[in-house]
């Protein structure tokens, strides 16, 4: 009833013993073993326990599509890996190895009472049994499900390995390393085609590796193959995805077959763009359907062919075939020839080819032709078999203690598939076949049904004389689908495979149906009394086999995930103290806090520096855009609302861009350095969307236009001085430029010196006080920074930032676009009307400026609130009512969209979108926040100096 | 990943190094104060949205920076052609 090493052959290496531990035991096995194949040496026949009723389950398979033997490894803090198929994984002195879906351990397992209550688990079950009350889903049902159902556990720390990435590309990709891909290779070889071929496991040869007649073969081949400089070899690496364009995803695993963890990448990503593609992926063997089919024990012909041959391990003492194909008697005859003891050979057909009866009687195999397994005896291995004569219906015990399955084959169209390429049903082999390619590429070997395995009869399942309601026939292994499943499908009135797979779970997650497919399609045809090409075929999607997370994710991980923008000026900030906050990838310093000052006292104590002495801010940020070119004021005449092209130079205006449908998408104040240049700015998230948009228009729509725009983000780093005394500082620092306000207003530009440094100096505020803003080249932007520091000590100049900077223009008014508007709010809606030129025939959005929805009375409009209790700040985001008395759910007239403590006033202050709001000036509003409602008056959204008497000084 | 043809570069990219910009060949009126609000709006927000052949536009963003026309098969998703803006559509 259990595997055992054979006394010679395969390919392992019986001088180098290895020794590994599953589920805490340790075992012996050799170099080139896989775990599986080590396992079933010793005698180990359950794997693991199913995904939903906790049945035990042994290997079904050899290769990749193995659905049952999933495993954890463990390789210490951090490097645990779920869901590994015991037949990939090469076993190494040190591996530890665990089951899964288990509870407290693999031969004992709770969970298998849900086995037992199989009956109350149809199709579907979970869908209609959690239906009600629907609010105990999320809390009670789902958590409970997922406890019980499952496979292995997620890893809970941090992965520390290293994955690497690259891109290749070459002439010719040959996926599948098997006889067939391999031929491929070898007749283009001496092409001078650049050529990879890559192969899942560890050495190259797929079939041939069980069959030792070829292994001469093999080696002459991989010889060339390898000594060929333009052949690239990739073992160790699926092939997961086909991607447009012959684009290629592959994962080739680098040290987790080794015995110690190396300090180099553990996987590494392969993006390859092939001329032409090869898919020679095989064939995947096909299970028979019948009842006890999922013991331990049962197992594909072809992969104890693969377990005898490659690895020496016999499946059992005495097993037996249940066929429906010609190509398990070729795989039995194989045993035989190694030493095993056949059991029996058990053929659902009434005849089968003469020679494979000779071959059988002069091994000594007994046959049972028209005969069907219908019982399989043991529940943790195999002890015994029951046998049907389909002639009479009579059932006899053979005493097998494997079980081998031969229902034929199916191709592994799977990435095929991912390419788009068509189907065609083969009747004779019941499988699809490729048919027309989608991309450069073709199929060879077993994935195109070009196979010489013989031939065999096509069944859905094994007929049985036993009740078909007392029967657990498993056509998928991995997610627990019975035959009894897809016809209660059927009967409950699905008719697509589509919904039938859906419904089932037949053939989804990580084992995207390898074993299942063909089986789930043809018991679905004998249920709807439909040809299989009339019922349809699921699509196979990537990954072919799963993925870690860390392969796909390379490098784009911890700071190299999302790239961190920083001023020039950052590293002074950083030197002192500055607290940080991220804005559209940009690092800005958010306050700079003295020793014992939270967020909240630095920014009153920078808020007052600013309107009693002097503010430095870093305002490098800030989206630079300069446009150049004779036609420079008319492409800006038309891109903003107000007019520019009376603008003098040395002017600045603040600008209002809308979208074509008439809304507010960003601000900024520009200058007009010379008739033909402006320097434009935008908001810091907006700098890359209104660059876009303005290429748009004068590259699609005035294309007659010359002008040129040119991003000059990052060639500026902007210092803005704020506060009465900041004329005072600039003086003996600018050379070049008279700054009295009668040679220099406010909302002017001058182009001089700073410290000796080319400066295009702004006059201008985004604060309400006397200001400029310094624009240097970048590299000098700390240096001017800290000249700056120096000659403002005097005045006890005082670094703010960003949340100063929001309190400061929030009492003066002015909006942040993105937060005061959002998409919806018109100039009119902000009161920026003022901003838009009446006189102009046209400008991005005028027109939308009289659609009907916008000249509409009832639009949120913004206004200042001021709340009753002036101590409390609103939360921003918090939603408006206008009677907090009406029945829930209230009619909600607007939200808070900017709210803050105003140290300068006093008071906290706050601006809102409200319906009808420009209205509403002197009204009472409600706001209800957690715990209370609170109370507002409707106000202008100017609260300190709205003659702006400070800024003309 | 998509190839796509930049009829500016004259080569054939990675769809990385493009953004899509929507339907193409949509003009925007001369005069749009003269547009009654029904042709407004369908110049503003009616799309065609078919199976099959679609004219689109690109912009190859992080390349030469130039937008250009396309027809994609939206079925196969494969690229019938690109050409530049201002060609007749095809």
């Amino acid at each position: 009833m259990s595997g055992f090493r054979l006394k010679t052959g395969g390919r392992i290496d019986r001088s180098q013993p290895v020794m590994f531990s599953f589920d805490g035991k340790s075992y012996q096995g050799f170099a080139g073993d896989t775990l599986a194949s080590a396992l079933l040496a010793n005698g180990v026949m359950l794997f693991g326990r199913s995904f939903k009723y906790h049945r035990p389950r042994g290997l079904v398979a050899a290769g990749s599509e193995e659905p049952n033997a999933l495993i954890s490894v463990n390789r210490g803090p951090g490097r645990f890996t779920p869901n590994l198929r015991a037949t990939g994984i090469e076993i190494h002195n040190g591996l530890n190895a665990f089951s899964q879906n288990r509870w407290p351990s693999l031969a004992m397992d709770f969970g298998a009472i849900n086995d037992r209550l199989g009956m109350f688990f149809p199709a579907g079950f979970y869908n209609k049994t959690f239906m009600w009350p629907r609010s105990f889903w999320d809390k009670v049902y789902e958590p409970a499900i997922r406890k019980m159902a499952g496979l292995g556990d997620a890893p809970t720390t941090e992965d520390p390995d290293v994955y690497a990435s690259t891109y290749a590309h070459c002439d010719l990709l040959i996926i599948g390393a098997g006889p067939a891909g391999i031929d491929a290779a070898l007749g283009s070889m001496d092409s001078n085609k650049r050529i990879i071929l890559i192969d899942e496991q560890d050495e190259l040869g797929g079939g041939a590796l069980a069959d030792p007649a070829l292994w001469p073969w093999l080696e002459r081949s991989i010889k060339a193959l390898t000594n060929a400089p333009n052949v690239t070899i990739l073992t160790r690496t699926t092939a997961f995805g086909y991607y447009h364009d012959n684009f290629i995803g592959a994962v080739q695993r680098l040290t987790d077959h080794l015995p110690e963890i190396e300090d180099r990448p553990r996987e590494k990503l392969w993006r390859i763009r092939a001329g032409e593609v090869v898919l020679a992926q095989g064939a995947i063997e096909r299970p028979i359907v019948f009842d006890g089919n999922d013991t331990p024990g049962v197992m594909l012909s072809s992969a104890a062919k693969v377990y005898a041959h490659r690895y020496g391990v016999a499946v059992g003492k005495a097993p037996a075939l249940m066929a429906s194909h010609d190509s398990g008697w070729h795989d039995i005859f194989a045993l035989a020839k190694a030493g095993i003891r056949i059991c029996a050979i058990i053929d659902v057909r009434e005849s089968v080819d003469s020679a494979l009866m000779h071959e059988a009687d002069r091994l000594g195999i007994t046959v049972y032709l028209n005969h069907g397994v219908v019982g399989v005896h043991g529940r943790h291995g195999v002890s015994s078999v029951d046998i049907c004569d389909y002639a009479d219906q009579r059932v006899r015990r053979v005493d097998a203690d494997a079980l081998l399955m031969a229902g034929g084959w199916t191709p592994s169209v799977h990435l095929w598939s991912h390419s788009k390429g068509s189907l065609k049903w083969r009747d004779d082999l019941g499988a699809y076949v490729p048919d027309q390619p989608n991309e450069n590429v073709h199929c060879v070997g077993g994935c195109s049904g070009d196979w010489d395995y013989g031939t065999g009869a096509v069944i859905d399942m094994l007929p049985t004389p036993k009740d078909q309601s007392r029967i657990k026939a498993f056509v998928d292994f991995q997610n627990d689908v019975t035959a009894k499943d897809i016809t209660l499908a059927v009967r409950e009135g699905f008719r697509s495979i589509e919904h039938i797979k859906r419904y089932t779970t037949n053939g989804m997650a990580t084992d995207q149906g390898k074993t299942s497919n063909l089986n789930g399609l043809q018991i679905a045809s004998s249920a709807l009394n439909k040809p299989v090409p009339d019922i349809g075929l699921t699509s196979f999607r990537p990954p072919y086999t799963p993925q870690t997370f860390g392969a796909l994710a390379g490098h784009a991980k911890g700071a190299l995930f999302q790239p961190t923008r920083t001023t020039n000026i950052d590293s002074w900030a950083q030197a002192h103290g500055a607290v940080f906050e991220l804005v559209a990838q940009w690092r800005r310093a958010r306050y700079f806090p003295k020793p014992n000052e939270d967020m909240h006292a630095a920014v009153n104590r920078e808020c007052v520096a600013v309107r009693s002495s002097l503010g430095i801010f870093d305002a490098s940020t800030l989206g630079k855009i300069e446009v150049v070119g004779p036609d420079a004021a008319e492409f800006l005449n038309r891109m903003y609302t107000n007019p520019w092209k009376a603008l003098e130079p040395g002017r600045c205006r603040y600008g209002l861009l809308l979208r074509e449908d008439g809304f507010i998408t960003d601000d900024g104040v520009s200058a007009r350095l010379a008739p033909d240049r402006f320097h434009l700015t935008t908001t810091t998230g907006g700098a890359a969307r209104v660059l876009n948009m303005m290429e748009d228009y004068l590259q699609t729509e005035w294309p007659d236009l010359d002008v040129w725009l040119t991003s000059t983000t990052e060639q500026y780093a902007v210092i803005a001085l704020q506060g009465p005394n900041a004329r005072k500082v600039l003086e003996p620092l600018v050379q070049g430029i008279d700054l009295s306000p009668e040679a220099f207003p406010h909302m002017a530009i001058r182009e001089g010196t700073i410290c000796g440094i080319n400066t295009r100096l702004f006059r201008v505020s985004f604060t309400g006080e006397l200001g400029f803003e310094i624009n240097v080249p970048t590299a000098y932007g700390r240096a001017v920074w800290e000249q700056l520091m120096a000659q403002g000590a005097q005045y006890d100049i005082t670094p703010y930032g960003t949340e100063a900077m929001h309190v400061l223009r929030a009492e003066k008014g002015f909006i942040i676009v993105g937060q005061d508007t959002d998409g919806t709010v018109t100039p009119f809606d902000a009161g920026l009307d003022w901003a838009v030129g009446k006189k102009k025939p046209d400008f991005v959005g005028k027109r939308s400026m009289a659609r009907p929805d916008i000249i509409a009375p009832g639009r949120k409009q913004l206004v200042g609130l001021l709340t009753d209790d002036p101590n409390l700040v609103l939360e921003e985001g918090a939603q408006i009512v206008a009677d907090p008395n009406q029945p829930i759910p209230m009619t909600m007239i607007g939200h808070v969209t900017s709210s803050y403590w105003s140290e300068t006033l006093g008071r906290s202050i706050a601006m809102a979108l409200v319906a009808g709001g420009h209205d509403r000036t002197g009204d009472t509003l409600h706001i209800p926040m957690p715990g209370k409602t609170h109370t507002a008056k409707v106000t202008g959204t100017v609260f300190y100096d709205p003659e702006g008497a400070r800024l003309h000084v | 990943m998509i190839l796509i043809h930049c009829p500016y570069c004259d080569e054939k990219r990675p769809e990385i190094e493009f953004a899509n910009a929507g339907q193409a060949h949509i003009a925007r009126p001369l005069d749009p104060s003269g547009q009654s609000d029904a042709d407004w709006e369908a110049y503003l927000f009616i799309r065609a949205n078919p199976r099959g052949r679609h004219h689109e536009r690109w912009r190859h963003i992080h390349g030469c920076g130039r937008f250009f026309n396309a027809v994609r098969d939206t079925v196969t998703d494969k690229f019938e052609t690109t050409y530049k803006a201002g060609e007749p559509r095809r």
